[in-house]
Order: C-alpha cells, then sequence, then structure tokens
C-alpha cells in the first residue's frame, strides 16, 4: 500500500518539476516588455473604464498617453485637472488645465406642467419610443422618462425623480464623461460649465416650437419671447429655432433671466436664497404665469 | 374553388381577418370645413408650395410642386381659401407644415373631369402616361406612398417583363381595395392597361387573395378577352401585399435584399389597384390625386365603412361619420392591426397613405406584460424573410449592430408576424425596427467615407 503512495508522490512532484522548469524558459522566452509606467498612470485613473476619453477602456488611454509625444487632445473626463496633473507629472510632460463641465438636463416638464396625452406600452426605452412616435405628452421635445440616462451612466449619478419623471443629476458624482448626453435620443442633456462655486444659470427647454403650441404642450416651456434676450446685460442669450440658449462663456451668472422669464424656463443652480420681493417688486414678476 | 392555389413559401401568418366593411359601398364623404395638407406625404423630399397664404384654389389645382425627382405634386383637394401654411401634428404624433385650406363650394379647376363616365380609349403615349402621372402627384397607394412616376420610369439596363397589381389587401380589417375592386373595376383595368402602355410590359397579374371571390369573379368576367391581363387568386396568407412576398408568389422570383434590392431588379413593376385606378382618372380624366377611400371600421364601430375621403379631411370626421368614437375606444390607428401606426390625436388629416381608421377596443389595445424569450423559434417560423427576430432583438438590445448587420436585419420588411406570434410577448418589431434604422444609418456613413 505505502509504495503506491510513494510512487504517487513522486510522479507528481517529477511532473511539478518539468513543467515548472519548461513554463520559466517559456515565460522568459516570451516577455513583453511592458513600460512600468503605464500601470502607475493606471493607479492614477479612476479605472470605470467609461470610455468618454475615446478609447476602449483605461488601460488603452494610459498606452495613449505614454505613446503621445503631447498631452494635448487626450483628456481623463472623470479624473480631471487633478488627475491629468499627475499623468503629466509621471510621463514628464506638461498639460493645460480644463474648465470642469457637467452634465445638465434641459426639461421641465413635470407631471403637473405637461400631461400625458397617450399611453405608451412598447419597449420601456427613450430611444425606442422616439423612434415609434412624438412621445406621451404633447411636447414632441420633451424627456419622456423612461431612462435611458440612467441606464448608461457609469458612476450612479443620475437618478429619475418620481415625483416629477424627470432625471436628476447628482453634481458630487457627475464626471461630464458625456454617456448621457449620447444616450438621450431627444439631445436634452448638455454638457454645460459648472460655474463659478458650482453656480449655473441655463433655459431648462429644448422645445422649438412656436410660442403658442410650445405653452399649449407644457406649460414650463420655452416661449421665445425673448425677454431674457433684451434683459442680458451681457449679450449671452442669443434666440434659435423659437428658444433661448445661454452661452456658458459669456454668461456672468448675474441671474436677470431668470426673474423675466415668464414661464419659469430658466433655472439657477447652487445659488444662495434671493432676498424676499417686495410687493411692487418689477412688474415682469407680477405678470408670471402661475403654474397650478 | 381555386385548385394549386398560389403563395409565398417561407413564414407568414393568417390573422382573423375582421372585414367588417367588406359588404359597404363606397360612400362619399361630405366636404369638411377646412383641410390640412401635408406637404410631405410621400417617400422622397417634401414638395415645395406654389400658392400662398390668402390665395383662393380651385379643387384639384396644383398647391406644391414636387422637390426631386424621387418626389410628388401636391394638389387642393378643396376649393377655397389658403388660411396659412402652420405645424400639423401628423399620424407619427410630431408636427410637419401643411397648407391649411378654408373650404368654399366645390370649384373644379379647368380641364377637370370629374363624372364617374369611363374614358376607354387609351389615346396616350408612354411618356405622356409618365408625365401626366407626374403632374398628378400619384404615389403608391397601399401604404408606403413611394411616388408612382419613379417606378413607371423603367431605368437603362434594365428590362421589366411583368406589372403585378397588388389587389391582395392582405391587413385585417381593411377594404379599401375590396370595394374599389367590385366598383370601379373597368377604370382600374383601364389604368393596368395605362401602367402596361407606360413602362412597355406585356403581361399584368393582377393578384387577389381568395377570401374575395366576388373582387376575382368580377376581374375575371371583365379580362376575359385581354390576353394581357390575368387575374391570379391567392392563398389567403399575410404577408401577401408586401412587395417581396407578392413577387415571389406569382412569379417565383427574388428580389435581392434591401435598401438596394428593388422589383424593378427582377424585371417586375408592382403597383396597388387603388394606384392604378389613381392613374387611370389622371391620365384618362385629368384628375389629380385629391381623394382616396379610406376604411373606417374596429370592432366596436357602430357603422364599418369605406369612404372616398379627399385628402385633408380631418380624421375625427371620418369617425363622426361612422358612427362615432365607441366609448370602448383604446387605441386609433391609421392603418390595418398589423401595420398601423397608433394616433396620438383625431386631429391628424388624412394623407395619401391612410388606407384606414382602426379603432381598437380597450380591452385589445394594451400590450400584456414581457416575459422571458423561450426559445420556441414561433418568431423564426413565421418570419417571411427567414430572419431570426429573437436573435435580432436580442442583438439590437445589447448594442452589437455589427452582429446584427450580419444576421441580415436591414431585410426586416416590418411585417409584425413575429410580434404577433411570441407566446412571450417580447416587443420584437419595436427593436428590429430601431436596429434596422441604425444599421442603415451606420452603412452609410460608411459609403460616405
Amino acid at each position: 500500500m505505502s509504495a503506491a503512495f510513494i510512487y504517487t508522490i513522486l510522479s507528481l512532484s517529477i511532473i511539478a518539476v518539468i513543467s515548472a522548469v519548461i513554463l520559466y524558459f517559456t515565460a522568459r522566452k516570451f516577455k513583453v516588455e511592458e513600460d512600468s509606467r503605464i500601470h502607475e498612470i493606471e493607479s492614477v485613473l479612476p479605472s470605470a473604464n467609461c470610455g468618454a476619453c475615446g478609447y476602449p477602456g483605461c488601460h488603452a488611454f494610459a498606452e495613449a498617453c505614454l505613446k503621445a509625444e503631447v498631452l494635448e487632445g487626450l483628456y481623463c473626463v472623470p479624473g480631471g485637472n487633478e488627475c491629468m496633473a499627475k499623468i503629466a507629472s509621471i510621463l514628464g510632460k506638461t498639460v493645460t488645465e480644463k474648465v470642469p463641465m457637467i452634465a445638465v438636463v434641459r426639461c421641465n416638464g413635470d407631471f403637473n406642467a405637461r400631461k400625458k396625452t397617450t399611453n405608451y406600452d412598447s419597449a420601456k426605452t427613450c430611444e425606442i419610443e422616439t423612434f415609434t412616435y412624438a412621445g406621451d405628452t404633447d411636447c414632441a421635445y420633451g424627456c419622456l422618462g423612461l431612462g435611458d440616462c440612467v441606464k448608461v451612466c457609469p458612476f450612479d449619478a443620475i437618478h429619475m425623480d418620481t415625483t416629477t419623471g424627470l432625471p436628476v443629476v447628482d453634481e458630487d458624482k457627475c464626471t461630464a464623461c458625456g454617456k448621457c448626453v449620447i444616450a438621450c435620443p431627444k439631445d436634452i442633456i448638455e454638457l454645460r460649465k459648472k460655474g463659478l462655486k458650482n453656480r449655473r444659470v441655463f433655459v431648462s427647454c429644448v422645445n422649438r416650437d412656436k410660442g403658442g403650441p410650445a405653452l399649449k404642450a407644457c406649460k414650463a416651456a420655452c416661449i421665445a419671447c425673448g425677454k431674457c434676450v433684451k434683459e442680458c446685460p451681457f449679450g449671452a442669450i442669443v434666440l434659435e429655432n423659437n428658444l433661448a440658449y445661454i452661452d456658458d462663456d459669456k454668461c456672468k451668472l448675474c441671474r436677470k433671466c431668470v426673474v423675466v422669464c415668464p414661464t419659469r424656463a430658466i433655472h439657477e443652480v447652487n445659488f444662495p436664497p434671493r432676498p424676499v420681493q417686495k410687493e411692487e417688486g418689477p412688474e415682469s414678476v407680477t405678470k408670471e404665469i402661475k403654474r397650478n | 374553388m381555386f385548385a394549386n392555389i398560389k403563395t409565398f413559401p417561407v413564414g407568414g401568418i393568417h390573422p382573423h381577418d375582421s372585414k367588417l366593411s367588406a359588404k359597404q359601398p363606397i360612400t362619399v364623404l361630405p366636404l369638411p370645413e377646412t383641410v390640412s395638407i401635408m406637404l410631405s406625404q410621400h417617400i422622397g423630399a417634401p414638395a415645395v408650395p406654389v400658392v400662398n397664404p390668402g390665395e383662393k384654389v380651385k379643387t384639384g389645382q396644383l398647391i406644391a410642386k414636387s422637390g426631386g425627382f424621387i418626389s410628388a405634386n401636391l394638389h387642393s383637394s378643396v376649393s377655397g381659401t389658403v388660411l396659412k401654411m402652420d405645424q400639423v401634428v401628423e399620424a407619427s404624433g410630431f408636427k410637419r407644415m401643411a397648407f391649411i385650406i378654408k373650404v368654399e363650394g366645390d370649384e373644379w379647376a379647368d380641364g377637370i373631369d370629374h363624372t364617374s363616365a369611363i374614358k376607354t380609349e387609351i389615346t396616350a403615349s408612354s411618356d405622356e402616361i409618365r408625365r401626366k402621372v407626374a403632374d398628378a402627384g400619384i404615389v403608391g397607394l397601399g401604404g408606403a406612398a413611394f411616388p408612382t412616376h419613379v417606378k413607371l420610369s423603367v431605368p437603362e439596363g434594365k428590362k421589366a417583363d411583368f406589372l403585378l397589381i397588388n389587389g391582395v389587401e392582405c391587413e385585417p380589417y381593411l377594404t379599401g381595395d375590396h370595394r374599389l375592386m367590385l366598383e370601379r373595376a373597368e377604370g382600374i383595368l383601364i389604368g393596368v392597361r395605362l401602367a402596361l402602355r407606360a413602362t412597355g410590359i406585356k403581361k399584368a397579374l393582377i393578384g387577389i387573395e381568395a377570401n374575395k371571390p366576388d373582387a376575382i369573379n368580377h376581374l375575371n368576367r371583365l379580362t376575359d378577352d385581354d390576353p394581357g391581363i390575368e387575374v391570379v387568386p391567392l392563398k389567403v396568407w399575410y404577408p401577401q401585399g408586401g412587395e417581396r412576398q407578392l413577387v415571389k408568389a406569382l412569379v417565383n422570383r427574388e428580389i435581392p435584399p434591401p435598401p438596394k434590392g428593388l422589383p424593378i431588379d427582377v424585371g417586375c413593376v408592382v403597383l396597388n389597384v387603388a394606384t392604378c385606378y389613381a392613374i387611370y382618372e389622371a391620365v384618362q380624366k385629368n384628375k389629380p390625386l385629391i381623394e382616396r377611400i379610406v376604411t373606417v371600421t374596429g370592432d366596436a364601430v357602430k357603422n364599418p365603412s369605406n369612404f372616398l375621403a379627399r385628402i385633408g379631411t380631418p380624421i375625427k370626421q371620418l369617425i363622426d361619420a361612422a358612427g362615432g368614437l365607441p366609448e370602448s375606444t383604446g387605441k386609433i390607428l391609421s392603418g390595418g392591426p398589423m401595420m398601423g401606426k397608433c394616433l396620438s390625436t383625431m386631429e391628424s388629416p388624412v394623407t395619401k397613405g391612410t388606407g384606414g381608421i382602426l379603432l381598437v377596443p380597450d380591452n385589445d389595445a394594451h400590450r400584456k406584460e414581457v416575459q422571458a424569450c423561450i426559445r420556441c423559434a414561433r418568431c423564426v417560423s413565421v418570419c417571411p424573410l427567414g430572419l431570426e427576430p429573437y436573435l435580432l432583438m436580442t442583438l439590437v438590445e445589447k448594442d452589437m449592430l455589427d452582429r446584427a448587420e450580419q444576421e441580415k436585419i436591414t431585410n426586416c420588411c416590418e411585417c409584425a408576424c413575429c410580434s404577433y406570434t411570441c407566446p412571450a410577448n417580447r416587443p420584437l418589431l419595436d427593436y428590429i425596427r430601431l436596429g434596422k434604422f441604425n444599421v442603415i444609418q451606420r452603412m452609410r456613413k460608411q459609403e460616405k467615407k
């Protein structure tokens, strides 16, 4: 009996030793020389493999950084300037700073502002609903609320607000990778500058219909009245295709447009609350269309 | 009754045909108060307006010119004043440009014969026929609305030897073509002869499904003495009215795969019976395409009917004329139950492509709960193009467009047999349609590069 054990152990050990020798020599023969800096770069990257840099993952981006002569045109969106500075120091190259951006949802048509006029019950994705028809409200431009943007976000930074049926961006998590911008079939989500102290002013509507039909479809729509354009002291607002758009390069965050907008389509984010308006406040405020 | 009856060999289904309005004669719908005539009612470039708001127009007057070779002229369907050009909600729910015309009397433009007298004698030459068809703005009335003059112009280097006339009407519920074949058969046959002359083809085959024996007999009687036109009864089998299936069923030829393959590649020209009638009216009577037959039907509809409605009539008026909107209605479809599009408003106007209005009761209108695919392959066995819908849906869902392209997603004709037959209620066609669109877009982009 004991002899059987000994033979087994012996033969297995011999196989193990031979395999080890073969493996050792094959490993030496087929060794791939990889720059150790790739691992260093990868360790500073966020490892989300989001693809926002244009490469199929963080490893590919690290390789691209290593190969590139200048870091111009290479940018890790989620990592931001901090990450790029680290990469630059690893490689001994220089990098220019980029302005931080954030995804902004430009639709304000919650359940109160625009009523559902039809009942959509096919596949629950925005892409297919857009392909089937204009949408289940009268507004053919607005958010469909089926959450293609939520499904595509690699950072869990966008969520559906069930009380409004609109997506909400988590400012701390959003890295402006732009995946939701591509996923949204209605082109509602836009990447905008994060702004000073995270403060932003933007038109929260993409309805390109004329004023009357737009307001009929949604009480919170931009009706292209042009008041904001007249009010803006910096010429930052343009009216195109029946829709106001605020250029975030020119906007100085004075918030004058927010006050004059009759449908409250212009939003301000992260500003301290305004002082309480007096009764005889500006005429435009009293004329506001009341939302139910 | 019909021995050795023909059909296409692969896939297909037989939904209950529910032809409720088959016995109802065509009734002329009273003129509406205003009409909205969409600028783009056909495949191809939108028409370019030639009248301005405020102008008076007569019935049959040209109001918008064809915007390219694949495009069609547009004529006023009523006489009155053009109120404005405005955005009107079309069947898809999107707003598109349209003429809004206020109806004042019914004064026809000069030179149009709008009586019912039949003009048999054919004097027009081949070029003249094509020109008149193009002038009259005729498009395929089967539903796809492809400009007919393009079909009648056989491209150089290609030879057509069969003219196939589509009187199949395989969509359940719809009966417009059936009634037309019974009531206006003489006109249809003259239209067929005109099309034969325009294309230089010697032989026309009229395909009619066997559930319309009266139409088959009627047309057989009328074509007894004409060896150039033959009536072929076909098995009742959906989607036989599709171009590919019809060509296969009638002459056993296979059109090369889309998006490039056309019937002309296998020497066939396919026209709908209603289109033939429109050709007859345009060439013999100078009457442009300003009205069409619309079936208004549904299980709960009081009087399912076949109306001759002017283009631009609000759909609401048609529904009212058929006994009003039943309370139980859950969905209004423009077209038949298989391929029709759901309307988002009843204010949408009748266009050149509107074949029917189907009112679906609420308890039939909703999709059932989607379950997991059980790989029963029913969708594979019913697909008339031999595709694998269950696989295509998953590929589109997972965004694997390369593989979907290899699996010939672009061949899909959107007949909806797969969705109809799926026991797990999976939205197969919804995904395939999306994938097909994306793949075609991608192919075009690559071609440009």
